[in-house]
């Protein structure tokens, strides 16, 4: 279909395309209900919601040949249901006392997991689903034909709304969860057993969550796709809407569908996405807890101390030079393998360096941190293939792009923070990745770009690894000065006591936004030394599964410590390299490594150091 | 001469009046201690000083200019300095450090990428701590202090932009009562020393009758005396209001 102007859309066809927003709108609001639920009770953000309205959909297929779709329907839900109970008793119940952003990591990791548990159950191929028997006609509307079930989903929405708000307002429970989302410590010290309402909050989000999974497979087919497309809608819409307000929720899901419904009616289907980033720009700008949300309640916890900064002394700064020289002598010992790992190793140092600028002292926790490898690594692609640049040019211009990117981003994402930081930069870090994957003309859709060799006088692994040695050591040794400088004194102040900053003439949003388009740039100098490195490009490069990559590096090596995040992505690539070579599943290897690290140092790997030594 | 001159000042919350025709000035060298019992406004009338919260009517003026509508960073930028009711200062930083920070920001030197922050108005940072007497604990973190120290590195931060005029609120809250003599002691001699214009809230009417040089009573929103110490202290209105019936 082409693209039609609005005023060319008839009457009945804007009539249909409304009702088209309403029908997807029941199955997003049912998303974004849970996850708002398990956050209101509970505080965690479950990154891995998406993926539990992906098993909802595998199920219900699954399902569907053996007991009907009606039957199909409430069981997937319900299974999802007792899956999300029984990972709320074994892994998050662990997690309340821990810091946010080791739950944020531990769902994260959950969505690695149940992506290749449904990829070894069902297989990579996508699954049509079954039509719903009964209602698989169509209706005359306006003189078009309808389907019968999306009118049925049209009403399904509201009513799902009246049952959670019934449930809430006028059962018992619902008045203990509504105490719990206010006063999570006192409704604690008034006798609520915490356990049963936490378990029991979560498996309805769960239910939720795999309920408006079920009811999308007359729809659309079920796809490994999902769990972080929905996710990411969900994110949108829960900013938009309010974290934690289900009127919100079903508010917003409503605007997002309408919107989503009319770009594709318009034959616009491809900008779906940059209007969608337009009117949550626009809601965060006038509202910057949502439609009908409220700023977050501080936690009462003390935040982690972290020691003072020291200027490495001059022992330290020749241990880190001895071991640059080493690096430097290695293509003289071994060649091949060693040194592609090695490239891959240093690469990714200087993205988990980058990362950890922003997220350490910084305090801004970037879920998206991808988004600016990619970018770079796009723009060294397409500005040697489609700029016909120079090879030498596109790798020093590449990174602007990334800078690009950071300063639209960066410039939302400093307006919040905590939870909804991550939220947002996940979302515009899947935004981004949408805009690659889809664009085929220019991006290469999902098959990427290839032919992206670096010049011949760089093109033998020696030299090439030379190169990004002595690029990702300056940038790293860059960055770090720049902590050192009044520039990261100051950053660290904004994030040590924003009020005290403020109070002092610290302009704390324009040095983190700053910040933010600073370790974009060398997120985006790593991305495009890896293109070149790999000779090709695909979205994969800012896939989620890679801003998780940097979140682990960053957590892994200790964010307290300048030199840890170039440990932990020595040791994550080393192992992903081991692991992937070796295992068909390697992503799940990864997330449950990440969960068996988040159990068992619930402080992080330093936090835990720190505290086994410090006596 | 005067510094700070507050006049009709004027703040309402829905249907409640919480400051209304609030007048008084504050001189340099001078400390003017705000006092009233809880809900009098005291916390209102502070944050339409420092550009918290815009107030109805009424207008502040700091030297001849008009505060309002300015940001927190504005006011400061101008020569306010200020203390915390609850202390914030940057936990992850030393002492010195704290104190650097502000004489950075003094210096418009924030977003310097190429000095080094520690090396950066070291000498004038340790001559600031030396004059609130924590020259010794300069090396030392933040996060480690004493409640009382801390106290001390907020008036060593205030004091870094040069000040004109200091507004502390409940400066010696959650301190035990030998440290909030010696808080106020140092900071009246601050005072007068610098010619520095002092504006604190109080509750410790020990603390008020000691170190101020007047004091200004609200109640219910409205100013209703004010003076020296002992003539506030005689005053009928207040024993009334603020005192209650028995004498204090």
């Amino acid at each position: 279909m082409g693209s039609v102007p609005f005023f060319f859309m008839s009457a009945s066809s804007i009539l249909i395309q409304f009702l088209n927003g309403l029908a997807s709108a029941s199955s997003l609001f049912l998303v974004a209900a849970g996850l708002s639920l398990i956050f209101g009770v509970t505080r965690i953000v479950n990154f891995a919601h998406g993926s539990l309205f992906m098993l909802g959909m595998y199920l219900a297929v699954a399902l569907a040949p053996m007991l009907g779709f009606w039957w199909s329907v409430p069981l997937a839900a319900l299974a999802v249901a007792a899956f999300g109970a029984l990972v709320e008793a074994t892994l998050l119940r662990r997690l309340y006392a821990a810091p946010e952003l080791l739950q944020l990591l531990a769902t994260f990791a959950l969505v690695l997991v149940i992506k290749d548990f449904t990829l070894w159950a069902w297989g990579p191929e996508d699954l049509l689903g079954p039509r719903a028997p009964g209602m698989d006609g169509a209706v005359r509307i306006a003189g078009l034909r309808y389907p019968e079930y999306d009118l049925f989903l049209i009403g399904f929405g509201p009513l799902v709304l009246g049952a959670l708000w019934f449930l809430l307002r006028r059962t018992r429970w619902g008045t203990l969860v509504r105490a719990a989302t206010q006063d999570r410590e006192m409704a604690g010290a008034l006798g609520v057993n915490q356990r049963w309402l936490f378990t029991s909050v979560f498996a309805l989000g769960a239910l939720l969550a795999g309920l408006g999974g079920a009811v999308q497979i007359p729809r659309e087919p079920a796809t490994l796709f999902i769990d972080l497309q929905i996710i990411s809608d969900a994110f949108v819409v829960v900013v938009v809407g309010g974290l934690g307000s289900i009127p919100g929720a079903f508010l917003a899901a409503l605007l997002i569908a309408e919107i989503k419904s009319f770009c594709i009616g318009l034959g616009y289907s491809k900008i779906t996405l940059v209007v969608e980033f337009i009117v949550m720009a626009v809601v965060l700008v006038i509202r910057p807890w949502g439609l009908l949300g409220r700023m977050p309640a501080q936690s009462r916890g003390p935040g982690t101390v972290e020691l003072p900064l020291a200027f490495p002394t001059r022992k330290a700064l020749a241990a880190l030079g001895g071991m640059a020289m080493m690096l430097a002598l290695v293509p003289l010992l071994s060649a091949g393998y060693t040194l592609v790992l090695l490239t891959d190793i240093l690469v990714f140092a200087l993205f988990a360096v980058s990362l950890h600028f922003i997220m350490g002292p910084g305090g801004l926790h970037s879920f998206g941190h991808a988004a600016y490898f990619g970018l770079g690594a796009y723009g060294a692609g397409l500005l040697l293939l489609k700029g016909g640049l120079p090879m030498e040019l596109a790798l020093a211009l590449a990174p602007l792009l990334a800078v690009c990117g950071a300063l639209v981003f960066g410039w939302f994402c400093v307006r919040l923070s905590g939870v909804y930081l991550a939220m947002l930069t996940l979302a515009f870090a899947q935004i981004t990745w949408s805009v690659m994957f889809q664009w085929d003309a220019f991006t290469g859709g999902s098959n990427g770009l290839i032919g992206i060799w670096p010049s011949s006088w760089l093109s033998s692994k020696t030299a090439y690894y030379y190169l990004t040695l002595a690029t990702c050591v300056g940038a790293i040794a860059l960055l770090w000065r720049v902590l050192h400088a009044p520039f990261g004194y100051a950053l660290r102040a904004g994030r040590d006591s924003p009020l005290r900053a403020d109070a002092i003439g610290i302009d704390v949003r324009a040095q983190q936004w700053a910040a933010f388009v600073f370790a974009g740039l060398f997120a985006g100098l790593a991305g495009a030394l890896f293109a070149f490195s790999k000779g090709s490009i695909s979205p994969e490069a800012l896939a989620v599964p890679r801003s998780v990559d940097g979140l682990v590096m960053v957590l892994l090596g200790g964010i307290q410590t300048l030199t840890g995040p170039v440990w932990g992505a020595a040791l994550l690539t080393w192992l992903q390299d081991a692991v992937s070579r070796g295992i068909d599943y390697w992503r799940a290897v990864m997330g449950a490594i990440v969960l068996v690290l988040v159990l068992v140092f619930p402080q992080g790997v330093t936090g835990f150091l720190r505290e086994r030594f410090a006596r | 001469m005067t510094v700070l001159a507050i006049r009709n000042l004027a703040k309402a919350y829905g249907g409640v009046q919480a400051v209304r025709d609030v007048s008084f000035v504050v001189a340099a060298g001078e400390l003017l201690a705000m006092i009233g019992p809880n809900g009098a406004g005291k916390t209102t009338c502070f944050n339409m000083l420092n550009g918290q919260v815009t107030p109805d009517a009424g207008s502040v003026e700091f030297e001849g200019r008009s505060l309002l509508g300015l940001t927190p960073r504005q006011i400061w930028r101008l020569g306010v300095g200020r203390t915390f009711q609850i202390t914030a200062t940057f936990g992850s930083m030393t002492v010195r450090e704290n104190v650097q920070m502000a004489l950075l920001s003094h210096h418009r030197r924030l977003w310097s990428l190429t000095a080094l922050a520690t090396r950066s108005y070291a000498d004038d940072a340790d001559a600031l701590l030396a004059r609130v007497g924590m020259r010794e604990q300069a090396d030392r973190p933040c996060a480690v202090l004493a409640y009382g120290d801390l106290k001390r590195v907020e008036l060593a931060v205030a004091l870094a932009n040069r000040p004109r005029l200091l507004l502390m609120d409940e400066p010696t809250a959650g301190m035990a009562p030998r440290e909030r003599n010696e808080l106020m002691q140092l900071a009246a001699e601050l005072a007068r020393s610098g010619g520095i214009a002092v504006l604190f809230t109080e509750h410790d009417m020990d603390v008020v009758f000691t170190h101020a040089d007047r004091v200004i009573v609200l109640s219910g929103g409205e100013l209703i005396a004010a003076g020296r110490p002992d003539a506030v202290r005689a005053d009928a209105r207040v024993r009334e209001v603020y005192l209650g019936t028995g004498d204090a």
